[in-house]
């Protein structure tokens, strides 16, 4: 075996890799996540960590569990398939603890105009004014009632303050 | 330039005026590409791991080639790759939002990522091809210096010795052969330890600036045209610092493989520019632009024509012409400087210019690079200063010069 | 060492009590969700889409989406008559606060809303090194954010620019079709306060969701279908203008 005399050092810092080499998977065994690789190679916890998320957004149904007048109102017009949280904004708090979490006043000057402010680029069936010419500053509910904006002859109760 | 129906200058003009906030920003960009994600470190990064890369091939060039001009370089260029090798992982280190989980690419790695084979390929390199190959050359000066030294060092020269010192005439044969081995099998390591970096770019089917094939094989030689010009540039420093002889043979060969690898860098990213100003495809108006206007400087100036164009002229001048060797030296030394320049900027133009158009190629954004932040210029530049503090520290610890050798062996 | 009774007196009450939060955080919170009934797409139906911004004020109050980032955004396109390759792209704050007036008059005019595209073939999770960014059994392409180290290679991979890095956290951040809302059965935030219809959550896997029909009767295609990443997100009359 005269190919292995005077080749002791190289065995030595052989060891020293096998030695390294073995700390590596040692350490491995502690340090990866026990769900590691239970869906794919990822950390399968994390699937429920990110569903693990507060809502802050309750969902129209939520609302129409309670609000039942108010859809009833929104079924005779066009207004029917926006969501109550469209406008209202993200409400969860509320619906989960409806006496002590009131939903803010909305200013329809501001609100509807977002939606309806005419531009060339919204679908031309849309209905979209130049609001400084159709209203002339008056707020939107002085005329149109939101839940069913259609103007019927009977006016609101008047606009925002 | 292909001609166009509309210049795509004018439309970026009036998108100028159209657009709102974001500073920096000409024309369409989708809202999250404004600012841009890669650094001036990842433009260091496969700087530095070019330089190992390229210093290593050189000192291949002697142990498997049998090139006996370049032997005086040999021992420094293997330095030179562990000093630069040392210092690779740190601008990665500094660039992650969370450098403590780095090690999770050493657990888990996602064999489909490029990327996550840096922790192997590095650590193999790092430990299988240099310093086995570094250890077994010095061997002999490390078991001389174990017995001949005091104090600390002589603690740091046994630990180095691995407890043996055995440094028979037998021994140092096998280390010769050993060491053959791991040179033949540290060349295509070197390929690999660079072509991947090509390759983390070059697989990005999202960026037409990165995408292509020639990526990896266009890393690698001007990786391997950096690497050269390095070690040809310390060599001759520190020769000239310790008021030594250069061997003009040796630096005229070094200067030579520089040529040839030179000419073969430069016609493959001529290569790749005349393919696509060829084909023409959705994106290279956009690119065209963005090389014309944002990256002039950078690539048209610094990189091609300061960095390519004249070392190239000032080399195949020295090829051509019999020189002095003072005017040859000056030559070298600034054809040297210019490659590395050049190269430098070839990795910004890479990294930078792949991020400063919009993947709509609709618009350009702007990279603001910090002073004193984590990814600033300032720790760029002491980035770049590391490896040659460390090069000195090894150099004093394991001296590559061949009288310091001899001097040693009579001492024995 | 033994468990003894007074142990087991001790240990059960806050075992139940701990158990509560455990699940809470589990899919089957959600008793009947289970991953393997659904796979997640969405449609967008262009004509519809009227530029309001909800969506993109919804995402971010879903989700505390930080400011300056986007994982939902609105693009508006003007398209002067022939010239399909050279259309003028605005998206002022991402239709964060819809779009003021245009600029542009003629021509043609519609606006295009834009998020992950929850691809089956993403190029995104393709690249991530260590496994932080995958699709889940459900097609959902989600972050682990306890595991990103914030490298940014997915946010460099992904066609569409819908990542970014979240500045606190320093990880890859992006649309996750808002998950903790879809696996208890709700829709996600964006197609919640679209008032028009024009987002739609889609789940490809039920066979009675309307997603299947809509797609056999109307032109539909994904964004750049030539990066092959079998997007999930589909465009009802996307115009070839469309980046």
């Amino acid at each position: 075996m005269h190919v292995f005399k005077d080749a002791g050092h190289l065995f030595r810092l052989a060891a020293v890799f096998v030695a390294g080499g073995l700390a590596f998977v040692g350490a491995r065994a502690f340090l990866v996540p026990k769900s590691f690789g239970q869906y794919g190679h990822y950390r399968g916890d994390a699937i429920a960590d990110i569903a693990a998320r507060p809502l802050n957004y309750a969902g129209h149904q939520a609302c129409e569990d309670c609000h039942t007048g108010v859809l009833e109102k929104k079924k005779t017009g066009k207004h029917v398939h926006v969501n109550c949280e469209a406008c209202h904004g993200p409400l969860a708090n509320h619906a989960a603890d409806p006496a002590s979490v009131q939903p803010p006043k909305l200013d329809t000057a501001v609100l509807c105009v977002r939606c309806h402010e005419a531009n060339i680029a919204k679908p031309k069936s849309f209905p979209q004014v130049a609001s400084t010419d159709h209203s002339t500053g008056l707020p939107c509910d002085t005329c149109h009632q939101p839940h069913s904006p259609a103007i019927t002859g009977e006016t609101t109760t008047g606009g925002s303050k | 330039m292909v001609p166009c129906a509309k210049p795509l200058c004018e439309i970026v003009r009036c998108d100028k005026e159209n657009v709102t906030v974001m500073s920096g920003v000409e024309g369409f960009m989708y809202p999250n590409e404004v600012e841009l994600q890669w650094s001036v470190l990842i433009v260091l990064y496969p700087f530095l791991t070019g330089l190992v890369a390229g210093a290593f091939i050189l000192a291949s060039l002697e142990r498997v080639f049998q090139v006996q001009a370049v032997k005086p370089t040999y021992r420094l260029a293997l330095l030179t790759a562990l000093a630069f090798l040392l210092v690779a992982p740190l601008p990665l280190q500094l660039h992650l939002g969370h450098p403590e989980r780095s090690y999770e690419m050493y657990l888990t790695p996602h064999r489909t990522s490029a990327m996550a084979m840096f922790g192997f390929v590095y650590l193999w390199y790092l430990m299988a091809v240099l310093v086995f190959e570094i250890w077994l050359d010095y061997r002999r000066d490390i078991v001389l210096l174990s017995q001949s030294t005091t104090g600390w060092k002589r603690l740091l020269y046994r630990v180095m010795t691995l407890g043996s010192s055995n440094i028979g005439e037998h021994a140092l044969k096998v280390d010769e052969r050993v060491g053959w081995l791991v040179t033949v099998i540290g060349i295509p390591s070197a390929f690999l330890l660079h072509g991947y970096v090509g390759f983390i770019f070059g697989s990005v089917k999202a960026n037409p600036w990165w995408s292509t094939p020639l990526m990896p094989v266009v890393f690698l030689f001007s990786a391997m045209v950096s690497g050269i010009a390095a070690v040809m540039l310390i060599y001759m420093l520190m020769r000239w610092s310790r008021k030594q002889t250069i061997d003009m043979p040796c630096v005229d060969t070094v200067a030579s493989y520089l040529f040839y690898t030179f000419i073969i860098d430069f016609s493959l990213e001529m290569l790749d520019l005349i393919h696509r100003i060829y084909e023409s495809d959705e994106s290279f108006r956009s690119l065209d632009f963005m090389v014309h206007t944002k990256l002039y400087m950078s690539h048209i100036v610094v990189q091609i024509m300061l960095g390519t164009v004249t070392p190239i002229a000032l080399l195949a001048l020295t090829q051509v012409v019999k020189l002095g060797e003072m005017a040859r030296k000056r030559i070298y030394a600034l054809a040297g400087c210019l490659t590395l320049i050049g190269i430098f900027a070839m990795r910004w133009n890479v990294v930078i210019g792949g991020q400063l158009f919009s993947k709509s190629f609709l618009g350009y954004t702007t990279y603001k690079m910090g002073l004193i932040t984590r990814e600033g210029l300032l720790v760029a530049i002491a980035l770049t200063i590391l490896p040659f503090v460390i090069l000195w520290v090894l150099v004093k610890l394991l001296p590559p010069w061949p009288e310091k050798h001899d001097a040693l062996r009579q001492s024995s | 060492m033994t468990i003894t009774r007074r142990h087991m007196l001790l240990l059960l009450p806050a075992a139940a009590v701990a158990w509560k939060y455990v699940l809470a955080g589990t899919p089957e919170a959600s008793p009947n969700y289970k991953l393997s009934e659904h796979w997640w797409g969405m449609l967008i139906d262009l004509p519809n889409c009227i530029g309001c911004g909800n969506c993109v004020r919804a995402c971010q109050a879903e989700n505390d989406v930080p400011d300056g980032y986007f994982r939902t955004w609105v693009e508006r396109y003007h398209v002067s008559d022939f010239d399909i390759e050279n259309p003028h792209v605005d998206s002022p704050d991402g239709g964060l606060h819809g779009f003021p007036p245009s600029k542009e008059v003629g021509g043609k005019n519609f606006f295009v809303p834009k998020l992950c595209n929850h691809c089956a073939d993403s190029p995104c999770t393709q690249v991530c090194p260590v496994g932080a960014t995958f699709i889940s059994p459900d097609g959902v392409v989600l972050v682990d954010k306890k595991y990103c180290l914030g490298c940014r290679y997915c946010v460099q991979a992904c066609p569409y620019g819908c990542r970014f890095i979240h500045p606190k956290t320093k990880t890859a951040e992006k649309c996750t079709l808002c998950y903790h809302r879809i696996t208890k059965g709700l829709t996600t935030a964006c197609c919640e306060s679209c008032p028009t219809g024009a987002r739609q959550l889609a789940d490809l896997k039920d066979p009675n969701d309307p997603i299947h029909e809509f797609l056999k009767t109307h032109s539909v295609q994904i964004l750049k279908p030539n990066m092959a990443t079998h997007a999930k997100v589909f465009y009802n009359d996307l115009d070839g203008s469309v980046r």
